[in-house]
């Protein structure tokens, strides 16, 4: 009995002492692993690391595709997480006893793992907010506060969104109503749904495209040619670097807050080297670079204390503490709820 | 014995085309068939059916969506013919030589970047605050900017520069085995150079024009970048609309019964031009 059990676990531990130096492949955004964090990474703990830029949608896809293999850390946002965890399986469940949970905001930690828990286990730890709002030229249209106000005459032709569910929930939010209070509530949310979409279809001969990458909309915002969008902080940010007038704007329903966190797929092979990386980017020196690199902040305790003063300026401009205070995050979307928006995105994309 | 060998001999020879054509291709689309025929009914739970091909016939969006993406494949197909065929004409008849080389060498030259970055040119070229319209201001042909990009025009420019050449190919190609002296015989016999294009070289030619629209019509109809970035708001593409079941709604099942029905409905409609022009795939792949 014991050289039964004996036998494979010393196999086991000889296999991942083998295992020491592991290659991680992380599957994140652009400019969340900086060069230098992966070399000074590397340099510490042996470990490899491969980087493969996405976002949500395409993350989940391609985890949807192999069952949770071919990667061993993904970055996907909180609210999305216990949906396709539940619908697909493409997630495991974190062991919180190899994260350092000194390095994180106790209140953030606490409301991801609340968010991404799906039966009694934790799915995710935070790594780096933001928000969505507006990005708007100052100087050319002064009094777009708000996302309706993007459908205002006066900038006919000269305002841009994305069509994606973002655009939705604003939307929502600035029209008076809550769709996050909806969410649990198939019909009151296709209520909520068929008044945004009247809007946005009303909204439709405002918007000169709808973008759909960053570079896109930063192109439009430089050139002139729209002078508000919605778009994240970051995108504002940068684009006060080469022009002044041009910023980010929280709207005064409150801008959209999303988390990314760190997760594990169902099939990754190198968890050592997952939490090794989880728990050196919450360093908060690391934080810092890390911050500098993707223009956000991190859910790093004292991640922002490195950060420069410019991007912290910045971030003060456009957030008072009212409006930090005001900013909506996502909850977790319900499994089934993006069929009802696609179908309204749809609609308002065929809408003449 | 011998029979044997060269049986041997022919399996081998066929097997890199078969295990090309089995694995590549014919297990993925029965893959995305059974796909397409799950309908989802709850979390986990699927049941067997063709719901999702209903819902592309009962969604008025989907079936309008898919004649737009076909017409604006036609219509791109006979304006790269039109322009395409008195290029292919000029290369394969009026130039010898090095100029013709070098004429061929043009056609081909912008296909030496990638299509992204051929699309994002036109994108420079396009925009209210691009070459062209900078051009015309400077010109004071207009007196403010002007738009160009973001609309279904733009699409079709991106779409005929982009399949230029896989008309022009085939077209020199037939038209260079077209014998120089019938050509000559039809002006000795007193026709007219109209009556030449139609009695003669179109119906010598007609082989590479079918088997180069048949290219360019797929290459259209399944182009999913250049209408993307070209096209503006109401710019719907069939392609477009698979990706975004596929990523950003998580609806597989849907998505592979557009991709289906895109695959049947275009090869109908192949199928109907062959007829028209009374052509055979046979006969047009051969040449």
């Amino acid at each position: 009995m014991t050289t039964r059990f004996v036998l494979p676990t010393v196999a086991f531990m000889a296999l991942t002492s083998a295992a020491q130096a592991e290659t991680l492949r992380l599957l994140t955004w652009g400019g969340y692993a900086p060069e230098d964090v992966i070399a000074l990474f590397e340099a510490e703990t042996g470990h490899t690391v491969e980087v493969t830029k996405s976002n949500n949608e395409e993350m989940i896809a391609k985890l949807r595709a192999t069952n949770g293999g071919g990667f061993d850390l993904a970055q996907p946002s909180q609210d999305r997480i216990a949906g396709p965890q539940a619908e697909f399986g493409i997630y495991k469940p974190l062991d919180m006893s190899k994260i350092d949970a000194s390095l994180f905001i106790p209140s953030m930690l606490a409301a991801t793992a609340g968010n991404t828990t799906v039966d009694g286990e934790v799915y995710a730890v935070p790594h780096i907010w933001g928000t969505s709002g507006l990005v708007v030229n100052t100087a050319e249209a002064g009094d777009v506060k708000d996302y309706t106000d993007l459908c205002s005459a006066t900038y006919a032709g000269k305002v841009s969104y994305r069509l994606k569910r973002p655009t939705l929930i604003g939307f929502a939010f600035s029209m008076g109503l809550d769709p996050f209070a909806a969410y649990g509530d198939e019909a009151a949310y296709k209520e909520i749904l068929d008044q945004v979409e009247a809007k946005l279809v009303e909204c439709k001969p405002n918007v000169k495209t709808y973008w759909d990458g960053g570079d896109e909309l930063k192109n439009l915002i430089r050139s002139g040619e729209i002078v508000a969008a919605m778009a994240w902080d970051t995108g504002g940010w940068q684009l006060n670097d080469d022009n002044k007038d041009i910023t980010f704007v929280a709207p005064t329903s409150g801008a959209l807050g999303w988390i990314d966190t760190f997760v594990l797929p169902a099939r990754g092979r190198a968890d050592d080297a997952a939490y090794a990386w989880i728990n050196f980017v919450s360093k908060p020196e690391i934080a810092a670079m890390i911050t500098t690199s993707a223009g956000n902040f991190t859910a790093s305790k004292g991640g922002d204390a490195g950060v420069d003063d410019a991007l912290k300026a910045k971030y003060q401009a456009s957030f008072s503490q009212e409006a930090i205070d005001n900013i909506k995050w996502y909850p977790t979307v319900p499994a089934g709820l993006e069929a009802l928006e696609g179908a309204a995105l749809d609609r308002i994309n065929a809408a003449k | 014995m011998s029979s044997d060998r060269s049986k041997l001999a022919f399996w081998l020879l066929m097997a890199p085309l078969l295990i090309w054509l089995v694995t590549l291709i014919i297990l993925p689309h029965v893959g995305m068939f059974l796909v397409s025929l799950r309908e989802k009914v709850g979390v986990r739970e699927y049941e067997t059916s063709f719901a999702n091909y209903a819902v592309f016939f009962n969604e008025p969006l989907y079936w309008n969506t898919f004649a737009r993406t076909a017409y604006m494949s036609i219509a791109s197909t006979v304006l790269t013919l039109l322009i395409g065929f008195p290029i292919a004409y000029y290369i394969a008849k009026l130039t010898r030589g090095r100029t013709k080389t070098t004429l061929f060498l043009m056609c081909l030259i912008p296909f030496w970047v990638s299509e992204l970055v051929r699309t994002f040119g036109w994108m420079i070229l396009l925009r209210e605050t691009g070459v062209i319209s900078n051009v015309l201001q400077y010109l004071g042909l207009i007196g403010g900017p002007v738009e160009m990009l973001y609309n279904d025009a733009a699409i079709m420019t991106g779409l005929v520069y982009t399949s230029m050449l896989f008309m022009v190919v085939p077209l020199i190609t037939t038209l260079d085995s077209l014998d120089d002296s019938l050509i000559e015989a039809g002006y000795d016999l007193g026709a007219s150079g109209f009556s030449i294009l139609r009695e003669i070289v179109i119906p010598h030619a007609m082989p590479g024009i079918v088997s180069g629209c048949i290219v360019v019509f797929m290459l259209s109809l399944g182009n999913y970048l250049t209408p993307i970035l070209l096209g503006g708001k109401d710019s719907l593409w069939f392609t477009g609309l698979i990706y975004s079941q596929f990523i950003t709604r998580f609806n597989w099942e849907l998505g592979s019964a557009f991709g289906f029905l895109l695959l049947g409905l275009s090869s109908l409609i192949v199928f109907v031009g062959l007829k028209l022009s009374r052509q055979s795939l046979g006969k047009t792949m051969a040449q």
